[in-house]
């Protein structure tokens, strides 16, 4: 099996991003000063309240992974808002400007409809919070396809996060790493697109790395048949 | 097996190799860290599984105590707890305490490195020694300060206003400060004599040691004796429960050498428990690790019912082993607890012996919160985790207005 391994012209590196929580002061009571700091944040505020429950939940999933359909659903007890955030579908967004622009037409179209506004016990007012995303390269290479499926059984889940979540929204690639490599360097574009159509929104991170080692190693079994 | 390799079964490998990358990005920096004592309380037990870690590595890391006198401690017990939101005396006569040892401990304390991280309130003024363009200053607060006595906090705040970045263990602990606002929550070790795995025959030796029988339920909280803890309204919650469940209350806690004021609330304690002999009331020793974890494996229901938190460590380490826990939702207990997922969050001295009640009877229950706290745990608050945020804390330093930071 490994001598049909075609190697690819530039091996895939392995990356992780770690992340670090910043504090920001700001808070929000009710919808109308949630929709105002939703406008002014920084864009890694946005990232991180829509990607942070993905590796601190694990368990949770398939939850949504947006902490304010969260707060919406279980403090303001707003159940119809919390739903539509819930359902905003974060793998069709490839920049963090068109994400905000969503979450921010949802909240308004609903308070469009409201006179009353619904505020937060005391102690439980949204926190807003930032990444600081550190981007290393890891030892891990990979040349051939044995070799990526190795790898992405041994990273860690910084590393799955970086090339699936940070790539396409963060640095604004449009694909994932694993996808855009597998079928430039190695012409497997038939795995690049199984790979990309999965939705990572739906798994733990665990889960994720399963489905894709899985769609690999069937591949390779293709091959050396 | 080097102390690191002995978390992969917990963590996995892809987590200590993230934690080999970091340290190789902090080659070369000296750091040092600094708190108030060097055995009890929840800081000095981080640091001191933190700090070995850091130095397997390769990080040059120091670990310094500062002294003071029990004049000092006594101030700063105020400090706490004004900074908790209790309404507390704070004079120009305590400034002056609080000052003096400050000035004795820039006199000693060796302070030469890139990076001096500070944590709480006691040494918070060694920030003095600081000149222009020298080290990095970090100031961990493991305090709640979401509330804080005004004067209190902005005596504190001119030091806190000097230096390179802040921490905080929750979100609401946010202030309004010149430089950026770090989230990093504590963590459990689970290699430490106080969450390692035990055997029954261990637990049975501790408990029988103790004089604690296992022959009914027991319902545990371990803390230290402070008000805060409300050790008082965990009787009252027992004595709610008791008509209806036959079961044993155990209150463990030890005390911490800045913590002038556990006496006396053990006093109150005892005057409460009137001699029950359901009701065990330990006073144990800073260093009764393995008891605390016995303590802990032995109880059908652990609580942490308090009305401040800096954070709520215990609730993570009955988590880990798998207890279900009722809990105060305060400071950083959230965090750990999903009500009703991975624990139970609850307001009042009632609340909390309903749900205890609800937990003796439904186990099934009790057994699923128990378990989703332990995952909740490994992912989120084991010393690894912990580890890496304050690696990254470093890294950040001298770059603090970015957001994406890529290493080489």
């Amino acid at each position: 099996m490994q001598a049909m391994d075609i190697s690819a012209a530039q091996a895939f590196q392995f990356h992780t991003s770690l992340n670090l929580t910043l504090l920001t002061n700001r808070r929000a009571r009710d919808l109308a000063e949630l929709l105002e700091h939703l406008r002014a944040v920084p864009g890694s505020v946005i990232y991180y309240h829509t990607h942070h429950f993905l590796v601190q939940h694990q368990y949770l999933s398939p939850e949504p992974p947006n902490d304010f359909a969260y707060w919406v659903t279980n403090v303001l007890q707003e159940d119809r808002l919390g739903e539509e955030l819930a359902a905003i579908d974060l793998i069709t967004f490839h920049t963090i400007r068109a994400l905000r622009e969503r979450i921010v037409g949802v909240i308004e179209r609903f308070l469009d409809a409201r006179r009353q506004l619904r505020t937060a016990p005391d102690g439980e007012e949204f926190h807003f919070r930032e990444a600081v995303s550190f981007i290393v390269p890891t030892t891990l290479e990979a040349r051939d396809l044995s070799e990526f499926a190795d790898g992405l059984e041994r990273i860690g889940f910084g590393s799955l996060s970086f090339h699936v979540f940070d790539a396409r929204l963060r640095l604004e690639k449009g694909a994932n790493d694993f996808s855009e490599w597998l079928a430039t360097m190695l012409g497997e574009r038939i795995l690049a697109q199984e790979i990309a159509r999965l939705d990572p929104y739906t798994y733990t991170l665990d889960g994720l790395r399963a489905a894709m080692v899985r769609l690999v190693r069937r591949r390779l079994q293709e091959r050396a048949r | 097996m080097s102390r690191l390799e002995a978390y992969e079964p917990f963590v996995g490998r892809g987590t200590l190799d993230e934690l080999r990358l970091l340290s190789e990005q902090l080659q070369g920096r000296r750091i040092v860290t600094v708190n108030s004592t060097a055995v009890g309380g929840g800081v000095a037990e981080i640091l001191s599984r933190l700090v070995p870690l850091s130095r397997e590595l390769g990080i040059d890391i120091r670990w310094e105590v500062i002294k003071g006198g029990e004049d000092f401690f006594a101030v700063t017990k105020r400090i706490h707890n004004a900074l908790h939101g209790k309404v507390e005396g704070f004079g120009d006569h305590d400034r002056e305490i609080f000052r003096e040892t400050t000035r004795n401990n820039l006199a000693t304390v060796d302070l030469d490195a890139d990076v001096v991280f500070i944590h709480d309130p006691q040494p918070v003024g060694l920030i003095e020694a600081r000149r222009p363009d020298s080290a990095h200053w970090l100031w961990r607060c493991h305090i709640d300060v979401s509330q804080p006595q005004s004067d209190v906090w902005a005596f504190l705040a001119e030091y806190v206003t000097r230096y390179d970045a802040t921490v905080f263990s929750a979100p609401q602990f946010a202030r309004d400060l010149p430089c950026p606002q770090v989230m990093i929550a504590p963590s459990i070790d689970p290699l430490s004599d106080k969450n390692r795995e035990l055997s029954e025959t261990e637990i049975d030796q501790v408990l029988d040691r103790l004089h604690i029988p296992r022959d009914k339920p027991i319902v545990t909280q371990v803390s230290r004796f402070d008000r805060l803890k409300d050790p008082v309204g965990v009787v009252g919650a027992f004595r709610l429960v008791q008509p209806h469940h036959d079961c044993r209350l155990v209150l463990a806690g030890g005390g911490a050498t800045d913590d002038p004021e556990g006496a006396e609330v053990l006093r109150t304690v005892h005057e409460a428990a009137a001699g029950d002999p359901d009701i065990h009331v330990l006073e144990l020793p800073p260093t009764a690790n393995i008891e605390i974890n016995a303590i802990q494996r032995a109880s059908t229901v652990v609580l942490q019912k308090s009305l401040k938190e800096g954070f709520g460590l215990t609730v993570s380490e009955a988590l880990w082993k798998g207890k279900p826990v009722v809990a105060g939702a305060v400071g950083g207990i959230p965090l750990q607890i999903t009500h009703r997922y991975s624990g139970i969050l609850t307001h009042t001295v009632e609340g909390t012996a309903f749900w205890i009640k609800q937990l003796l009877t439904a186990p099934d229950y009790a057994r699923r919160l128990g378990e989703n706290g332990r995952e909740h745990v490994r992912t989120n608050f084991l010393l690894t985790r912990h580890l890496r945020e304050y690696l990254l804390l470093f890294l950040f330093l001298g770059r603090t207005d970015q957001r994406v930071i890529r290493l080489r």
